[in-house]
């Protein structure tokens, strides 16, 4: 049950104003045979919609393959969506000229998976944190080192001094993911997008690390998308979770509503492969639903989950696409299962 | 008990590394066992020394391999003290084989999976092509993978496919042991679930027996009989699943099932602050001293091992 608590952080998350909307958004690639005439389309992204309120954390879960990485670059402006829209402040940011793009660019920081290729091996951290702020135009050094100064400070990294003039492959792999999460926040942005951010980290570093980004995003209010296929780190970290597969989300829920009911049966397979560390676990053996994912070049008709689900209703699933139903009050999900 | 009736005991185990800093401790001192038709999991953070463990125990030794010393007893047999080429044919991949870390790229793109599966059994069994076949498809059966994939290139196989042949690679042989390296840190959690799965089937059918290295506690309770905690190049607790998984000695064990986060627990994560020692100059006294919460006077001199009611742990709390 949800404590009085969760369910007023829940209605308040509704009344939020809203950050960032995707609406209805596609984005296909071309495949070419011999670099010219489409011979088909990846459909990577097929009909997605959300919003995203200020200061919310969302965690988006999915295998590898099922689109999150192509809804997320969409959304930082790195891909033309094929159909549909991203509004932030209700911009549409791909009707932004130069000059747009720029200040959408400063709003949003990007947290990469692998902190070591994400930072140039050649600079030092204070280069590395100074660019962006080159590119946003702060003409003042004094004000570049102060800031560079407070976000090494906010991301726990001190003394500063002793990692100013430090290279990438001098630190850590916590550190360095923190000198990237300083520089997704060195221009104060209002949305974090996060893609994985602790996969590539060990067990004991991966929790200081969501940790601090948590706090981060409570001290600064910040709206959070975060991309990850490790369920057990979702619920420390996130108010909703959405579930992709084959470029849908299939599911939209409050954290604990989705894991104390979970619905869409493809949601039910994650969260039982999910372990927990328990002795037991060697004694069983795991269900896990037949098949891989399905090609997004031509996915299944009717719900694209139905080959490999144990609950598929004759007649309907390979049929008809599921729309959205509503079981439980903001706890949506695209399953036959659940018509009213 | 038997001591030779070990499918493996390693005693004393040593491999250091020459760098021009000096010689890194990578493996120091690490003593254990394990039974046939068991697995053992050794759990440590990135460079514990887990991946040299495992190069120690099948002697793959890199150029800068420096001090490599010990024993390494199979069923009672020192395989430490046989020539390069007699551990060739009679060890390496005939008694113990290895899923190497990142196996499904660690495929030939190039050569058809299946003539890459039956290339060990070739080698090491003696067969001729048609026989290492029935071989390969009777592995590809064990590990799930379809018939029809024998003829087909790595590039036309998912991940978890490449995995599960890297799987079939390591069992083609019949070895005794095979040696885990990660190998479900890159794929998905089904993925996973169903890599397991596979795994845990041929223990049952097969009666093979595991070692597992990794540093994904949740996920290795899935294999383990037995677990090893490795820490700065030693093994800090040594202890069955049930007991370790439940409550585990060694402050480092504990900190490090603390940090596990939990799905079906509402129970925050903690982390361990600091960071691992060098393993050039490890500190003289506890290696773990300096994260431990619990360190007093004694933690400057170097823990022996206590035994806690069958369990090992180098740590003197338990004096």
């Amino acid at each position: 049950m949800l404590t009085q608590e969760q369910v007023s952080l829940n209605s308040s998350s509704i009344e939020r104003e809203v950050l960032l909307s995707v609406r209805n958004l596609r984005v296909w690639f071309e495949l070419r045979r011999f670099g010219f005439g489409i011979v088909g389309h990846v459909r990577a992204v097929d009909g997605v919609s959300f919003d995203l309120h200020r200061g919310e954390a969302i965690a988006v879960v999915g295998e590898s393959g099922c689109g999150k990485s192509s809804l997320m670059r969409t959304i930082l402006g790195l891909h033309r969506p094929t159909e549909g829209q991203v509004l932030f402040e209700g911009k549409d940011i791909h009707a932004l000229g130069r000059d747009g793009m720029r200040w959408y660019r400063s709003q949003v920081g990007y947290v990469q998976q692998d902190p070591y290729g994400a930072l140039p091996p050649f600079m030092n951290v204070e280069r590395i944190l100074e660019e962006p702020l080159l590119i946003a135009g702060v003409r003042d050094r004094r004000e570049r080192q102060d800031r560079i100064r407070r976000v090494l400070e906010e991301v726990k990294l001190f003394p500063v001094e002793d990692y100013l003039g430090k290279f990438p492959h001098m630190l850590s792999g916590g550190q360095q993911q923190r000198v990237v999460i300083a520089r997704a926040m060195i221009l104060n942005p209002k949305l974090i997008v996060a893609d994985e951010p602790v996969s590539m980290l060990d067990a004991s570093v991966r929790v200081e690390i969501l940790k601090l980004l948590r706090s981060l995003q409570e001290r600064h209010n910040l709206a959070f998308l975060y991309i990850t296929h490790d369920l057990s780190t979702v619920k420390y970290f996130s108010e909703r979770i959405f579930v992709m597969y084959a470029g849908r989300l299939i599911e939209k829920a409050p954290i604990r509503s989705l894991l104390e009911h979970p619905l869409h049966p493809y949601t039910h397979a994650l969260l039982a492969a999910t372990s927990d560390p328990d002795a037991e676990n060697a004694r069983r053996f795991k269900e896990v639903p037949p098949g891989e994912p399905p090609s997004l070049v031509k996915p299944p008709n009717g719900c694209r989950f139905h080959p490999r689900c144990n609950r598929m209703i004759q007649g309907l699933c390979e049929v008809q696409e599921p729309p959205e139903f509503e079981p439980y009050p903001a706890h949506l999900t695209s399953c036959w299962l659940y018509k009213e | 008990m038997d001591q030779n009736k070990k499918l493996l005991r390693i005693e004393n185990l040593v491999l250091y590394f020459n760098t021009t800093q000096g010689p890194v401790q990578a493996v120091d001192g690490v003593n254990f066992e394990l039974d046939a038709n068991r697995a053992v999991v050794i759990l440590g953070e990135s460079g514990c020394g887990k991946s040299s463990l495992a190069k120690a125990i099948l002697r793959l030794l890199p150029r800068n391999a420096g001090a490599y010393s010990g024993h390494i007893y199979l069923e009672g047999k020192d395989i430490m003290s046989l020539s390069e080429e007699e551990f060739r044919q009679n060890i390496r991949w005939a008694a113990i084989s290895m899923v190497p870390q990142a196996a499904m790229n660690a495929l030939n793109p190039v050569i058809r999976v299946g003539d890459q599966v039956a290339e060990p059994a070739m080698i090491h069994l003696g067969v001729d092509k048609a026989e290492a076949f029935s071989l390969v498809q009777k592995m590809f059966q064990h590990v799930g993978v379809p018939a029809d994939f024998i003829s087909r290139y790595p590039f036309e196989l998912s991940g978890g496919m490449r995995q599960r042949v890297a799987i079939a690679m390591a069992l083609v042989t019949s070895p005794k042991l095979i040696i885990l390296d990660e190998p479900t840190s890159a794929l998905d959690v089904l993925t996973q679930a169903n890599i397991f799965n596979v795994l845990k089937r041929i223990k049952k059918e097969l009666g093979t027996s595991f070692i597992l290295i990794t540093h994904d506690i949740a996920t290795s309770s899935e294999l383990a009989d037995d677990v090893a905690v490795m820490y700065a190049g030693q093994i800090v607790e040594r202890a069955d699943a049930d007991r370790f998984f439940h409550e585990p000695l060694h402050p480092y064990s504990r900190m490090l099932m603390a940090s596990v986060p939990r799905l079906r627990a509402d129970q925050e994560p903690e982390f361990i602050s600091g960071q691992p020692p060098s393993l050039i100059s490890p500190p003289t006294g506890c290696r773990f001293a300096e994260r431990c919460p619990l360190r007093f006077a004694k933690c400057d001199e170097a823990p022996p091992v206590f035994e806690v009611d069958g369990r090992k742990v180098r740590c003197w709390k338990y004096a």
